[in-house]
């Protein structure tokens, strides 16, 4: 009877763990049939008002690089101040607070900055979406930096402050250094996610069928598009979504197999 | 008569280059304490996590010889490696018992720790559960301390308690050996006292095998003692033979803290 | 100097946390402070979403009644439009009403669906990866499982669209957009994040603790039930807690599939509305209260996951407990 229990709850689990992967195996299967169906080299080359995918992909990597200059310094900073310098309640707090900000729904924070910069600005922008992405970054970056900086034996924060070095000089060229796998991980995989986001960018950047360079302007976004195609009816703007799904997809995973590849490789 | 006889056992972790024990020989006697000692690395807790198959818990680790376990109804000796079925890997760790280095209650209060191996056995009367359970107790001379808190979480027992508190879970079950993996290392010396004190008493009912670093211990409470040294058996006698006259220059070396 | 600048760099760093966070509260709460003065607390049981009824104190009677006496005679196609958008007539004055009440069932009841399909599934899974599977076999699903978590949200909605929802209707019948499709597509995208956070967790049970089990003779599954379990009580009930937070905040995995109308689900299979997808759909074009009470609703929904969250970080997930 418990030999029988056993495995009976071994069998179930071992099956949720197929489901699991039957799952991904079905999106990626949708996904590369669909996706290299309709893909096509011209898709590269072409911007979306001519059929093409160019500016949408350009924009969102415009969008999130920028996110990236904002959000990966400020949450490197406030991660080095929760692990090196702060102390005590207020270090617990802004963890605290930078942990809830990281569940935050993001359709929130495009409301936010929608209010906070659209509606000055009056109109979407590459600014604003920009910005919204940041937002989604921060906490990301300060929770990656914050547990690889925690990794760092005492030892050499000692060694180094032994040496004559100030603080500052430790944190940059031994700590941030010795932490440097794990971080360039974390930062990838945060570029990962937030380059998939389509929520915080609805009503802040839009889409544009235009290739742009002008930040102040409505911006072509990958994903915005991808869900103002995918619910039109006509069946070359869907095949076009499953194309730009595919790519946005494979870009995504190969972020992130490039962070795991980089951890095993060298942590 | 020995309760085990470890016979040409060889033993590798899984993916390991080298052997961790190689082709050991030697006795664990009834009703006595056999200890096993030897610097780090020397494979002392491997050969004891050998004899309850603890190392199956992890999959492709490799055995070879035999390890004969004596069968007290038929007193005949079974080889515990041919153990496929998981029944019978429960049966066995239920007449081999393991006490670890650190203490380790589970999640749950004094008593259910103790009736824990009871009830998984099968012991649902709850009268008789009672009375397994206080006699382990009893048993590991713990019943006084903590009768009136049977019900607290065994978590907030301190660490000499908890230790005991593992070998009545152990104890409980009335098994035929009970094997030890450093109990005393993670205790402060008075705890320490009490453990060796409770294992002596022991092995009135229990053949007790027990892995120790400190060679003291292992003269005060043991019968036997097998030294080993990177992964062989050096020396194996009474333990007044191998500590006050032992035969290799190895053991002499080790006992005399030359190495170590 | 380096020094100084550096030291104070970091801090306001990490100020910017809780400025950015102190921010997004007041301007949601500022831009839905029109919509919450004119609807109160009463708007997250207000079933009715855009709907023009007449203002019930008219501010002057005179304009009332000379407007009413023109429009006496206006055509009978008209008066039946103006029933149909739901009575009163045109110079009647209207004021439109929203609330909370549909949107707001409409997330509660696809996060209830996803957490009833994804719960057990999830903690199999883990299971599976912490317990069961050789280590070969349990990184490799690891990352599996890790990587379709990493899959952005809106190809779970595209791929549910048009793949998944098709299949549940085959079984079930109904709408293909609808309640339960949604919710079902949102705990296959939650399913991968619960499953990793959760085995994470159980993998935190020192391995000798369930040895000990194992050496009183317990199989597998007494030890992740009696063991395991309650060792890691805390950070399963936490894992499980977050992977909620995210499912009510989740937009693009429920955008394609929820159906998007404000209507009560008359049943599992009927199509309704949540409030991110609420958002999603309806910001764009929205202007004056109904922008207003859009940030309502932002503002409803940050509160709830702010507090889903802080419990489950506060209450489960205490890191230096």
């Amino acid at each position: 009877m418990r030999l029988l229990l056993n495995k009976i709850v071994l069998l179930l689990s071992t099956l949720s763990a197929l489901i699991g992967l039957a799952f991904l195996a079905w999106i990626l299967f949708t996904l590369i049939g669909k996706g290299l169906s309709s893909l096509h080299f011209s898709l590269f080359l072409n911007d979306l008002i001519d059929g093409g995918l160019r500016n949408l992909i350009v924009g969102q990597f415009i969008m999130a690089g920028i996110a990236s200059l904002i959000g990966i310094p400020v949450g490197m900073m406030a991660g080095i101040y929760l692990q090196e310098y702060g102390r005590g309640r207020y270090v617990r707090f802004i963890r605290d607070l930078s942990d809830i900000m990281m569940s935050a729904p993001s359709i929130v924070i495009g409301a936010f900055v929608y209010a906070i910069v659209v509606v000055p600005m009056h109109g979407t922008s590459g600014i604003a979406g920009s910005i919204a992405l940041s937002i989604m970054m921060i906490p990301i970056v300060i929770n990656t930096t914050d547990n690889m900086l925690s990794l760092v034996p005492r030892e050499l924060r000692e060694a180094g402050i032994a040496l004559g070095a100030s603080k500052s000089r430790v944190i940059v060229d031994i700590i941030i250094k010795a932490a440097k796998v794990g971080i360039m991980t974390g930062l990838l995989l945060s570029f990962a996610r937030i380059i998939g986001e389509t929520a915080p960018l609805l009503f802040t950047s839009e889409t544009s069928n235009y290739f742009s360079v002008n930040l102040t302007e409505a911006y072509p976004s990958l994903t915005v598009s991808i869900y103002a195609l995918a619910n039109d009816p006509t069946s070359s703007s869907r095949d076009l979504a499953w194309a730009a799904s595919f790519i946005l997809t494979m870009m995504v995973l190969m972020i992130n197999l490039l962070g795991r590849y980089i951890t095993r490789k060298k942590g | 008569m020995p309760i085990m006889s470890v016979e040409d056992f060889s033993f590798t972790y899984a993916a390991a280059p080298a052997r961790s024990l190689n082709s050991i020989n030697l006795p664990i006697k009834k009703n006595s304490i056999t200890s096993l000692i030897g610097p780090s690395g020397c494979g002392k807790s491997t050969l004891l996590r050998s004899l309850n198959r603890m190392h199956d818990l992890y999959t492709n680790n490799e055995y070879e010889g035999r390890l004969m376990l004596l069968n007290e109804t038929t007193l005949e000796m079974e080889n515990i490696l041919d153990i496929k079925k998981e029944n019978e890997f429960i049966q066995l760790r239920q007449r081999v018992g393991m006490i670890f280095q650190k203490p380790t209650p589970f999640p749950m209060s004094i008593f259910d720790n103790v009736a824990y191996g009871l009830r998984l056995s099968g012991i649902k009367n709850k009268t008789e559960l009672k009375d397994r359970v206080e006699d382990a107790l009893k048993g590991s001379a713990l019943f006084g301390e903590v009768s009136d808190r049977l019900n607290k979480s065994a978590m907030g027992l301190s660490g000499g308690q908890q230790q005991r508190l593992c070998i009545a879970r152990a104890v409980a079950l009335k098994p035929e050996l009970l094997l030890f993996d450093e109990p005393t290392s993670a205790l402060d010396p008075i705890s320490t006292a009490a453990i060796e004190e409770l294992i002596v008493e022991l092995k009135k009912d229990v053949s007790v095998a027990i892995v120790t670093h400190n060679m003291q211990q292992a003269s005060r409470i043991s019968d036997y003692t097998a030294f080993m040294y990177l992964g062989d058996l050096i020396e194996y006698g009474e333990t007044e033979q191998i500590f006050l006259n032992p035969r290799e220059k190895k053991t002499e070396d080790y006992i005399t803290g030359r190495f170590g | 100097m380096m020094e100084k600048l550096f030291k104070t760099l970091s801090f306001m760093s990490a100020t910017l946390v809780m400025v950015l966070l102190a921010s997004i509260f007041i301007s949601l709460f500022n831009s839905a402070k029109p919509a919450i003065d004119e609807f109160g607390i009463g708007f997250i049981k207000e079933k009715e979403w855009g709907k023009e009824v007449p203002i019930d104190n008219p501010v002057s009677t005179v304009v009332d009644t000379t407007e009413q006496k023109k429009v006496e005679p206006a055509p009978a196609s008209d008066d039946s439009l103006e029933a149909l958008l739901g009575g009163g007539n045109d110079d009647t004055p209207m004021k439109t009403i929203y609330g909370g009440f549909i949107p707001i069932v409409g997330t509660l009841l696809s996060t209830l669906i996803a957490m009833a399909f994804a719960l057990p599934i999830a903690m199999g899974i883990a299971v599976f990866l912490a317990e069961i599977a050789p280590k070969k076999i349990s990184n490799v699903v690891g990352i599996a499982i890790e990587l379709l978590a990493a899959i952005p949200s809106i190809i779970f909605g595209m791929w549910g669209l048009f793949y998944f929802a098709p299949l549940v209707q085959e079984l079930v019948g109904g709408y293909q957009v609808s309640l339960l499709t949604a919710g079902l597509v949102l705990g296959v995208m939650i399913l991968p994040f619960m499953a990793a956070i959760t085995r994470d967790s159980m993998k935190t049970t020192p391995d000798v603790l369930k040895e000990s089990a194992y050496a009183l003779g317990a199989t597998k599954f007494e030890v992740i039930r009696d063991i395991i379990f309650p060792y890691s009580k805390a950070g399963i009930i936490g894992s499980i807690i977050l992977a909620l937070g995210r499912a009510l905040g989740e937009t693009m995995a429920v955008a394609f599939l929820i159906g998007s109308v404000f209507s009560l689900p008359s049943a599992l299979n009927s199509p309704t509305v949540s409030i991110p997808v609420a958002m999603a759909n309806s910001f764009g074009e929205a202007t004056g209260m109904k922008t207003s009470a859009l940030f309502y609703l932002a503002f409803l929904l940050f509160i709830i996951s702010f507090s889903v969250i802080s419990v489950a970080k506060f209450y489960f997930l205490r890191k230096d407990k």
